[in-house]
């Protein structure tokens, strides 16, 4: 396929002009980051700072008692412990009923729907009561709150990836080894998994993705560094507390990092997911 | 190998499912109907006066516009602009995996951290959006995007915009690399009409990945409450204040927990409307093209 040339030449300049949309607000973060605050607070704006400062990198990636490198690098690892802990419970309990939904499809297809519509659930719904649970059971302010709050959001969609990878593992595969009289247990473990092994990858990943992005149980049901995740942290360096630019923008690359670096992986299984068979239910 | 019993595979996801989302929400259903107060969840039965009281409230019709206005112009915008990227990208241009790649960029981002640097772009004193228009006098003097109620809002939205559309613009992508090569050329290729190409050829490929994304992001634009909260709280004047920022107000700030219930409930319900809305809409336009 050809273009014209006028078409090739409105088709770069299209290309230009979107890749500068895109990437000036995220290189002028990475610009903030290591300028000066006098840089960063002079008028008229001085967009190339005058010699580079890394002490904000420093700062953050510091342990010292009570700085802001405390306090960012406890909600690294809270956010850690959260994503990992709600991603297992997430895939542990969905694993099994995707299987069902991917080989009985027709039948259960309505429960199915009835799962993912629950994802038009704001968030807000369930805050109150589970406030109210968490503090009966004494669990505010712990990372186990929030892997328990963070299912709300992540068990539908695990459910709905992993249904529609195993819809693609041909069910004559796990019938032969049905015959040879293997057990459930052992079919899924020698067959299943192992061929499902991309889309249990995909699914881990956009479960973490979605913990790393949570942020309204993490504000409501946490209250100090022991259980505040990376979302909350950057939030609270937000409001006011810190006038160092600086110190936000390179506080929002480090903690954005990871997830970029995960969005990357997903960029086939995002676009894939979409136009394939993963909505089909 | 699967019969009845089989079923209780279903037990570990739906066993999770009451305990997170179904007690839950039965829980908010009774608050509503309730006078209950945040850390007592108890209350007395008032029957629909929640929800009256909603439908009378000068506030909670104030933040219903505010929802809707924000996700119809936020979504309208990010699908064309989503649309156009996609099928630029699908141009025979080199540079385009470049920018592909970047594209996951915003999409991957945190909504936080994107609230997070928009806030400092759009600061009224030393923001770089200030600086950029003042230096190339496209405005005369700096402004307060966030601080003026005119504005507030459509600076938010023009922070989402920017997290959301390359997210369209790689779902119209995908949608357009399953048509086959040949048929894309002939619907390229100017001549007898290029429009008629466009709906028979490319069209199709990418209805169904738009339509699902557009009905995701309709529910995301509805729920919105971390980019508002991060960016003014619902301020100047309430002018960015949505049902989400209006529940989380009443039920956490206020402790009134019956009337939050009441209000959240009404946003699914208003969810479930635009969306049946988007949906019969899209059903009758391709049934009649």
């Amino acid at each position: 396929m050809k273009l014209t040339r006028t078409g090739a030449v409105l088709g770069y300049a299209a290309m230009i002009l979107v890749g500068l949309v895109v990437v000036l607000p995220l290189l002028w973060m990475v610009i903030m980051s290591v300028s000066s605050t006098r840089d960063l607070t002079t008028l008229p704006l001085h967009w190339i700072p005058r010699q580079l400062d890394f002490s904000r990198y420093h700062r953050l990636l510091s342990l010292a008692a009570n700085s802001d490198g405390q306090t960012f690098l406890f909600a690294l690892r809270n956010t850690v412990e959260v994503a990992i802990g709600t991603t297992v419970v997430s895939f542990a309990l969905a694993l099994p009923a995707s299987w069902l939904f991917a080989r009985r499809e027709g039948r259960l297809d309505k429960l199915l729907m009835l799962v993912v519509a629950t994802y038009m659930l704001p968030p807000l719904l369930f805050v109150v009561p589970l406030y109210h649970i968490f503090s009966s059971l004494s669990l505010l302010n712990s990372p186990l709150a929030l892997m328990i709050a963070d299912s709300t959001v992540v068990l539908p969609f695990t459910t709905w990836l992993l249904k529609g990878g195993i819809d693609a593992i041909p069910a004559e595969l796990e019938q032969a080894a049905a015959i040879d009289g293997a057990s459930l247990w052992r079919i899924w473990l020698a067959v299943t998994l192992p061929l499902a092994r991309p889309i249990i990858s995909t699914t881990i990943l956009f479960s973490v993705l979605m913990v790393w992005d949570e942020f309204l149980y993490a504000m409501i049901f946490t209250s100090d560094s022991s259980a505040q995740t990376i979302t909350v942290a950057i939030a609270d360096l937000a409001s006011g507390r810190v006038s160092d630019y600086g110190l936000l923008a390179a506080a929002g690359i480090l903690a954005a990092l990871p997830a970029v670096i995960i969005g990357a992986c997903l960029q086939r299984a995002l676009v894939a997911g979409l136009t394939t068979g993963g909505v089909k239910g | 190998m699967l019969g009845r019993r089989s079923l209780f595979l279903l037990l570990p996801l739906f066993a999770g499912l009451a305990a997170v989302i179904g007690w839950p929400l039965l829980q908010t259903v009774w608050l509503s109907f309730t006078d209950a107060q945040l850390g007592d969840a108890t209350g007395n039965f008032v029957g629909l006066a929640n929800y009256a009281h909603a439908f009378r409230s000068h506030g909670f019709r104030h933040a219903l516009g505010v929802t809707i206005t924000f996700s119809l112009s936020t979504v309208a915008i990010e699908m064309v602009l989503g649309l156009l990227v996609g099928l630029l990208l699908d141009l025979p241009l080199r540079g385009r995996g470049i920018l592909r790649a970047i594209l996951i960029i915003p999409w991957a981002l945190p909504t936080v951290i994107n609230a997070m640097a928009w806030r400092v772009i759009y600061n009224p004193d030393f923001g770089a959006l200030n600086a950029l228009l003042t230096q190339t006098h496209i405005i005369g003097a700096y402004r307060s995007w966030l601080g003026d109620p005119g504005l507030a809002l459509a600076s938010i939205a023009g922070a989402d915009i920017w997290k959301t559309f390359p997210f369209v613009a790689l779902v119209t992508l995908a949608g357009l690399q399953n048509v086959p090569r040949e048929l894309k050329e002939a619907a390229y290729i100017d001549g007898a009409g290029p429009w008629m190409r466009f709906k028979t050829v490319i069209l199709p490929a990418i209805a169904t990945p738009l339509m699902i994304a557009a009905v995701l992001r309709i529910i995301d634009t509805i729920k919105v409450f971390d980019i508002i909260w991060v960016m003014t709280r619902g301020g100047p004047a309430n002018a960015t204040k949505s049902l989400s920022i209006m529940v989380y107000e009443q039920a956490f700030s206020f402790g009134n927990a019956g009337y939050g219930a009441a209000i959240a409930l009404l946003s699914v319900a208003i969810s479930v409307v635009l969306i049946g809305g988007y949906m019969r809409a899209t059903r009758a336009q391709t049934a009649s093209a």
